[in-house]
């Protein structure tokens, strides 16, 4: 028989706990969205005053400790089954064959995942960057806000070589987050074992939609900002 | 029809032996002999010359004992759809073509000698739980426990499933997680197998990770290989059996 921990930690409840926390941050990317979507408007009182709720609300902080460890169940959980699945064929095939009933997506999941931490690491700093770094980055001493949907703006449509790798990089890694979700979408279903003849082909066509529209929404932000500021 | 091939049969003298592919030319193969009827061919060839023959694991030849166990040019069982090796006709290669051989690979099955692997890991599997051990009595009237057809069939196309391995070579984690799912399936559909369903799915589970398996990462390639074509809809029931299970024993 099973404890709790020996259910959580054999293949089956690994897989469960994958499904869960990727289930988590799927909507918890539509919640990110929708406040990324204030960015787009010319006056920056939207945003900074929504960067200053997110910053100082009891509430919000208490869903960030929780968000974190969303997110690091998934990183850990992810690494520890790379590891057994590595370790369970040891020596490889010499003679590969690329089969057409698998999707290359649902094979790169962890090497995708391991894009997405770098990502994830780089996307951190610079939001830690104006969080802490800066003493208290909605006011300056003289009481005026900061301006960080200038900022963030500025970053994004800035000319020279900085402003194009800032937006290579965030492309690179929407077009991450969308091969991951493009598997991992109606992969936590399987996991958690929602597979039902009727719903399963409308699980896989949306998670497929959603790959493709979420991501292209986070990474057309950027863009709009870059050439509308350039147009004036 | 006749055709020529050049084989690369992957040779290794034990489990511990580094083992190397050896290539083989095999002349005027009939393209109406079976894949093992070739190989028969090559190792009359090889005792002829004084050489050692392949090992090669094989018994019905009628595709329902599982145990050819070949991973042909990159596939378990080789090229086309629900076949086993013995399925596999010379007439899905070309004269010329050049065919590699070798053994299912995964820490689970330690390779005996050549293409011959030892599966015992799935007979523990099985042992763990992979039956119904109530007393089931004299045979009692057919209608005395009515079962719904769609269940008795989903439970039969679990049934299906020969042990051959092929789930486990496909996987790119050596997963045997389809097997597992077959086994669990076949039973939890019964009415039969609800008695000892927990013990069976939280049972069978851990012997299959204590075998050294890997885990699912839902990509489909056990189903594409399988020669039963069992669905990863049995997956998904016993992820279901297992958390079910997990959730409700007492201990």
């Amino acid at each position: 028989m099973a404890s709790l921990k020996e259910s959580l930690t054999s293949s089956v409840g690994r897989k469960y706990v994958m499904g869960l926390t990727g289930l988590f941050l799927i909507v918890f990317l539509l919640v990110h969205l929708s406040g990324n979507f204030t960015l787009l408007l010319k006056d920056g009182t939207a945003f900074n005053t929504y960067a200053h709720f997110m910053k100082e609300n009891l509430l919000i902080k208490l869903s960030e400790v929780i968000l974190f460890g969303g997110f690091l169940l998934h990183i850990i959980q992810g690494l520890m089954l790379t590891a057994k699945n590595k370790a369970a064929r040891a020596v490889n095939y010499q003679v590969a064959h690329k089969h057409d009933k698998v999707d290359w997506t649902s094979k790169a999941m962890s090497a995708l995942g391991m894009i997405l931490l770098i990502f994830l690491i780089i996307h951190l700093y610079d939001f830690f960057r104006f969080k802490y770094f800066v003493a208290d980055p909605q006011m300056t001493a003289d009481g005026t806000m900061i301006d960080l949907h200038g900022i963030v703006r500025h970053e994004f449509s800035e000319g020279g070589l900085e402003g194009i790798f800032h937006l290579a990089v965030y492309t690179l890694g929407m077009a991450a987050v969308s091969f991951h979700l493009w598997h991992g979408f109606q992969s936590t279903f399987q996991s958690l074992g929602l597979r039902h003849p009727k719903y399963t082909p409308f699980i896989q066509g949306l998670g497929k939609l959603y790959a493709v529209v979420v991501p292209a929404a986070f990474v057309a932000i950027p863009y709009i900002i870059k050439f509308t500021a350039e147009a004036h | 029809m006749d055709i020529n091939v050049t084989l690369k049969v992957w040779r290794q003298n034990g489990p511990n032996d580094k083992g190397d592919f050896k290539e083989y030319q095999i002349n005027k193969v009939s393209t109406d002999s079976s894949f093992l009827e070739m190989m028969d061919m090559l190792n009359n060839q090889l005792i002829e010359n004084g050489e050692d023959p392949i090992a090669f694991d094989h018994d019905c030849r009628e595709g329902i004992c599982g145990m050819c166990s070949m991973y042909i040019n990159g596939r378990p069982h080789g090229p086309g759809d629900g076949i086993t090796t013995c399925q596999l006709h010379m007439r899905s290669f070309k004269d010329g073509d050049t065919i590699y051989i070798e053994p299912w690979r995964a820490t689970a099955f330690p390779i005996i000698k050549d293409l011959m692997v030892d599966r015992t890991a799935f007979d523990k599997i099985m042992q763990a739980g992979g039956f119904v051990s109530v007393n089931t009595g004299s045979a009692q009237d057919a209608n005395n426990i009515p079962v719904r057809k769609e269940d008795a069939d989903e439970a039969f196309k679990a049934a299906a499933c020969i042990g051959c391995g092929a789930c486990v070579a496909a996987c790119k984690n050596a997963s045997a997680m389809l097997f597992t799912s077959a086994k669990v399936s076949q039973l939890a559909l019964l009415p039969q197998g609800q008695t000892e369903a927990t013990e069976r799915a939280l049972n069978m589970v851990a012997e299959m990770d204590a075998q050294g398996f890997g885990a699912c990462t839902n990509t489909g390639a056990c189903m594409a290989e399988c020669p039963k074509e069992i669905s990863l809809e049995h997956i998904a029931r016993l992820n279901r059996e297992y958390m079910a299970a997990s959730l409700t024993s007492r201990d």
